[in-house]
């Protein structure tokens, strides 16, 4: 009995107790289900050891979804519980996990894995690629990606969440002040999860690199490849830093070691810097990706090429590198003294100028457009003047003497909600709507799309507008209570309501992809939107071998040139083509991870040895593997070809 | 798969030069690692709390062998990859087998160290200062472990297959893998050691 | 796309409803040098910002309106259109101007808010240690010799040094009226300079998570004339108990108390995390800003 107290719930709640049977149930209905269709077959064959790199883009996407109606539960949760003055919904201690959760679900979970989902989807195809360079690998990304965000989700049903904010900042991390193992999940889930990321930066770089089909210069790759391009070499470079700093966490919780623990010469600060040296880096991995999006979207709806196409890459070179000078912004008041603070805001500053070329360069490849207001334009109409007030409270914060008042105020909440939504939620919103049709062959229905669009733009607003103003009057973010007193009630209400708005936009979402998915029409073209870059020159849904010809480019439009100008996209014969075989080893892999982790939260000391050593038998297996992989013949894609063309 | 007879062996195919790009690009992400513990190294050397400082504890011999076998190591297997290219399998075995061996020294000689370091109370736990320098030690010492196993694993398959295209590629691989050690160790020898011992 | 506009005024109106029958926003009411030089910053940023929204909002207008499809005869083909480099020179010229302008305006303001404030230079500081626990506020006075907790009395019109440090978890020291906040952390102290010109009272609080407690980290603050100021401390003088090392330990218990208030200082026998080590730990964004660059 005493083995299994550890994994009791430290502050267990009628909430907590209906969930964890609501996760029982819909275990239980999902194994049954399975069963009794006899799908497990069909998961395993088509799902669970895929290597193809569309089928993972949409496993990325529905865990991305997921964990979006996850984090959002958090976010209603937090505005209901500081919709009135000393309301008592939640305490202190639940509202704290909330809001950890929160961050680390909407950041890591679920913002990750939806650019991964686009990029794994979109990039091989844009540039005319048959996969990723490491198909194996890829599936291991997501694996691993997706058993730690499992990893961090039990957390809540098994041992209790993680209460250190998501920053966890130490000393309060540490064990002496967070004394559940929900902190040992963060360190773990993340670690796991960003051993995944780090394959994909590379694999992706590599596929950037060296795959593109003939014709695709660097300097003619659509804009969505080029923002993967840079989002990943920003991946490389951070995530290591990561890796280190959980490490160090990981130790000082459960080794007793002195990294940061505040005794025998730790030092705080070191992990408020070492986070932020990824952290900061890790927005702009978000970031670019969603620039990407909208500058495809943009450019199609308005009818006209991307202006500015230089300016846009090297300014997306320039955030890049900014993106890793400027972490001390962070923290400001941590006492650096004026001259650091100065040099750090200086170069804060610098990355409006780049971000500043891209708000112009997309309204001016408006300029003598045509532009439709489809919803993937809307949400990218709707992001530029939304990110701009994003973007200027940005500049406000860079300036440290100013910080002073708006560090860990709800200003500071209201800015990167303002930048992250428009800039990454919208963004992905408005690819998953574009992509749709390519992806499954049926569109999402505009009508119902508009009306979200709508609620969640307004509602947006409502939500996060009134924030600047309670944190100008001094209201503390993550505080779960304040007093009638202090005069936030009125404008927390106003946020409760606009946060309401949001939950239907995004149950307007999740009805109109049941809705369409009824009743949308499968006869599209592959082309529905009159695009302009290479993965729609090819079938929708895409076959698994994404061209039957390899396409010939001339220049970052190229579909839109062989529709226009006569280019011709498709040169030569069909031949075989080579194929990399499924595997299940990189599935079975993650959930050695994940048993290792699980193992380590608990310090459960034989079986994390034990399924060490079941990592280390996975890649002696990949070592000794020989992978020809298989070849589709000429016949057979003749035969789908035709088949999709025919539908 | 084609191959291009124009190139050695290791970069014959375009799978093979897909993994050799790509395991680049991780030692690209594999130096920001070791850059990250060396800069948390250099914010923690000075903060011993109760413990010993490096110039207490550091003994030269010890770091002396384990830098001399490293460096001879990664000598031996610019042979090995030497003899591969020139198609000599039983030389690159014989050479890859010596640089294991060393390897295998140098591990040796650390886990001695480490057992040192413990013995005089400068165990893990004991401050900042030891815990950055262990981690930082371990690290490397991990990556030469791991080394030593994923190099037997290609010894065995150059013994079974021969130099292919596929063998030569992940031969040529681990001695970048190695090379890079190397380098890290050299690093940790000039600015944890003598730095330390100055 | 108008409708944004209308959104946000709508916006606007409601919180100026809501807001318009209290005061000002506290940020923007300042009651001292330092918090007058934030509020001054923060008018001038928000001034110029407003220069680049115009700017971007009636661009996006006219865009919209002016070049929509149902706008456009049937057979509009949109031309092909590369960058201009004059248009793209403009669009990094403005922002360069006003990232020159705001970084002179960063610059001068960072180092005003981490000297004594101006007008103040010539007067002797009052020191305040200002330590938080789990979940409360110590103020020691050295030169007075006394210690309070949860409620902070100070002078007008002197120049204020607050020496931050913690006890626990990392916090944050923050009178939004009389100056911007800083970190009180455990193994080093940082040094907040703050005046306050009006006398009355304010709200100062943690702003920094620091657990469970955190909501009802505050303090109370009184700002009061110079004699008034001494008179309160010949009072407490007159009037409170010494603290003692085993009260002092009682008090760093994690909980909430009201206020308390002592003759004598914890500083005696649990001294700040002060010198060569304090200095010390000012070094690591340095160190890592080299590392970077390797």
């Amino acid at each position: 009995m005493e083995f299994f107290e550890r994994f009791a719930i430290p502050h267990p709640s009628a909430p907590i107790y209906a969930s964890m049977v609501a996760i029982g149930l819909t275990v239980i209905a999902i194994v049954a289900g399975l069963t009794y269709f006899k799908k497990w077959g069909y998961l395993w064959r088509e799902w669970l050891t895929t290597v193809d790199h569309k089928r993972i883009g949409i496993m990325y996407l529905i865990s991305a979804l997921l964990m979006l109606f996850r984090g959002g539960v958090d976010a209603i949760m937090m505005r209901s519980q500081t919709a009135i003055p000393e309301n008592t919904l939640l305490d202190a201690q639940h509202y704290n996990e909330v809001f950890t959760t929160h961050g680390i679900v909407m950041i890591i979970f679920m913002a990750m894995p939806f650019i991964y989902a686009l990029m794994n989807f979109v990039v091989p195809l844009q540039i005319g690629a048959r996969d990723v360079a490491f198909p194996r690998l890829n599936a291991l990304s997501f694996w691993l990606f997706f058993m730690g965000a499992m990893l961090f989700n039990i957390s809540f049903v098994i041992g209790g969440s993680p209460d250190a904010g998501w920053t966890a900042y130490f000393p309060l991390a540490g064990n002496e002040f967070s004394t559940s193992v929900g902190t040992n999940y963060y360190a773990l889930a993340l670690q796991i999860a960003g051993l995944g990321t780090l394959m994909s930066g590379i694999n992706f770089i590599v596929t950037i690199l060296k795959m593109r089909a003939p014709g695709i210069t660097l300097m003619k790759m659509p804009m969505f490849t080029w923002s993967a391009l840079t989002a990943n070499v920003i991946v490389v470079f951070a995530f290591p830093v990561l890796t280190v700093a959980l490490i160090m966490m990981t130790m000082d919780r459960l080794f007793g070691t002195h990294f940061f623990a505040t005794t025998n010469g730790g030092m705080d600060m070191l992990w408020a810097n070492l986070f932020w040296v990824w952290g900061h880096p890790e927005v702009y991995i978000l970031i670019l990706p969603a620039f990407g999006v909208y500058s495809e979207v943009i450019s199609t709806f308005a009818r006209r090429n991307l202006y500015g196409y230089k300016s846009m890459v090297a300014s997306m070179v320039g955030i890049s590198f900014l993106s890793f000078l400027v972490w001390t912004h962070h923290f400001f008041t941590m006492g650096q003294g004026a001259l650091t603070n100065s040099i750090f805001s200086v170069t804060t500053m610098a990355i409006a100028i780049p971000t500043g070329i891209k708000i112009f360069n997309w309204l001016f490849t408006m300029w003598k457009g045509k532009i439709e207001f489809t919803v993937p334009m809307l949400y990218a109409v709707g992001f530029i003047p939304i990110f701009t007030i994003g973007g200027v409270t940005g500049v406000m914060l860079a300036m440290a003497s100013a910080d002073y008042q708006y560090h860990n105020t709800m200003f500071l909440v209201a800015h990167f909600h303002y930048t992250i939504i428009p800039g990454v939620v919208f963004a992905m919103i408005a690819g998953l709507t574009y992509w749709w049709p390519k992806m499954f062959g049926f569109m999402l229905n505009e009508r119902i799309g508009k009306w979200a669009f709508w609620f969640i733009a307004i509602s947006f607003n409502v939500t996060f507008f009134p924030m600047f103003f309670t944190g100008l009057d001094g209201q503390a973010r993550r505080m779960y209570t304040y007093s009638e007193a202090t005069g936030f009630g009125p404008l927390n209400m106003l946020s409760f309501i606009g946060a309401l708005g949001l939950a239907v936009g995004f149950a307007l979402i999740a009805y109109n992809v049941y809705y369409s998915t009824r009743y949308a029409s499968r006869n599209i073209s592959a082309d529905p939107w009159d695009a302009r870059t290479l993965e729609w020159a090819t079938q929708s849904p895409v076959p698994a071998y994404n061209f039957a010809i390899t396409p010939q480019a001339n220049s970052s439009e190229a579909f839109w040139d062989a529709k226009k100008k006569g280019h011709e996209l498709f040169k030569g014969e069909v031949q075989k083509i080579h194929m990399p075989s499924n595997s299940g080893v990189p599935f079975i892999m993650s959930c050695i991870f994940f048993i290792w982790g699980f193992s380590f939260v608990f310090s459960l000391w034989i079986p994390a040895i034990l399924a060490t050593i079941g990592i280390f038998i996975c890649m002696a297996q990949r070592s000794f593997e020989r992978d020809p992989g298989y070849y589709i013949s000429v016949k057979e894609i003749k035969e789908t070809e035709s088949k999709l063309r025919g539908a | 798969m084609k191959i291009d007879h124009s190139l050695p062996l290791e970069y014959g195919t375009d799978q093979n030069q897909l993994n050799i790009l790509g395991f680049w690009i991780f030692l690209g992400a594999e130096i920001m690692l070791f850059g990250t513990l060396f800069a948390s190294y250099f914010t923690l050397v000075d903060r011993t709390g109760s413990g010993p400082s490096g110039a207490e504890i550091f003994e030269i011999t010890p770091v002396l062998i384990e830098t001399i076998v490293l460096l001879t190591s990664s000598f031996v297997i610019g042979l090995g990859v030497h003899a591969m290219r020139i198609g000599r399998t039983k030389a690159m075995i014989t050479f890859y087998a010596i640089t294991l061996l060393l390897g295998l020294t140098f591990l040796g000689v650390e886990i001695y160290e480490f057992m040192h370091y413990v013995h005089i109370g400068a165990g893990l736990q004991v401050s900042a200062f030891t815990a950055i320098l262990l981690t930082t030690l371990g690290t490397h010492g991990a990556h030469v472990t791991f080394g030593l196993v994923w190099g037997f694993f290609i010894i065995l398959q150059v013994r079974k297959h021969g130099i292919t295209p596929e063998t030569a590629n992940k031969s040529f691989i681990f001695s970048l893998y190695w090379h890079f050690l190397d380098v890290v160790w050299i690093f940790i020898f000039s600015f944890v050691y003598l730095k330390g011992m100055m | 796309m108008k409708w944004n506009w209308a959104i946000l005024s709508s916006i606007f109106t409601i919180i100026t409803v809501l807001t318009g029958c209290n005061n000002k926003l506290m940020v923007l009411d300042p009651k001292g040098p330092q918090a007058q030089t934030q509020a001054d910053v923060i008018m001038i940023s928000i001034w110029t910002m407003s220069i680049i929204v115009a700017a971007v909002f009636i661009l996006l207008v006219i865009m919209l309106v002016k070049y929509r499809a149902s706008k456009q005869p049937a057979d509009y083909e949109p031309p092909h259109i590369e960058g201009s480099k004059l248009v793209e020179s403009i669009c990094i010229g403005i922002p360069v101007i006003i990232v020159i302008f705001l970084s002179v305006i960063t610059i001068q303001s960072n180092e005003q808010v981490e000297t004594t404030p101006k007008g103040y230079e010539g007067q002797k500081p009052l020191v305040v240690y200002a330590s938080s626990s789990d979940w409360k506020w110590h103020f020691s006075y050295p030169e007075e010799n006394i210690e309070t907790v949860n409620y902070l009395y100070i002078p007008t019109d002197r120049p204020l040094e607050f020496k931050l440090y913690s006890y626990g978890p990392i916090t944050s020291f923050w009178i939004p009226q009389l100056g911007g906040q800083k970190y009180a952390m455990s193994d080093m102290v940082n040094t907040l300079h703050l005046a306050a010109d009006v006398p009355g009272e304010y709200m100062g609080r943690n702003a920094n998570f620091s657990g469970k407690g955190f909501a009802e980290n505050t303090f109370d603050v009184k700002a009061m004339p110079q004699d008034e100021f001494e008179k309160w401390v010949e009072e407490v003088k007159a009037t409170a108990k010494p603290l003692t090392q085993e009260k002092f330990d009682e008090l760093l218990d994690p909980g909430h108390l009201g206020r308390l208030t002592y003759t004598g200082t914890h500083l005696d026998f649990s001294p700040a995390p002060e010198g060569e080590n304090g200095e010390h730990h000012m070094m690591p964004s340095h160190t890592e800003h080299s590392a970077m660059a390797e």
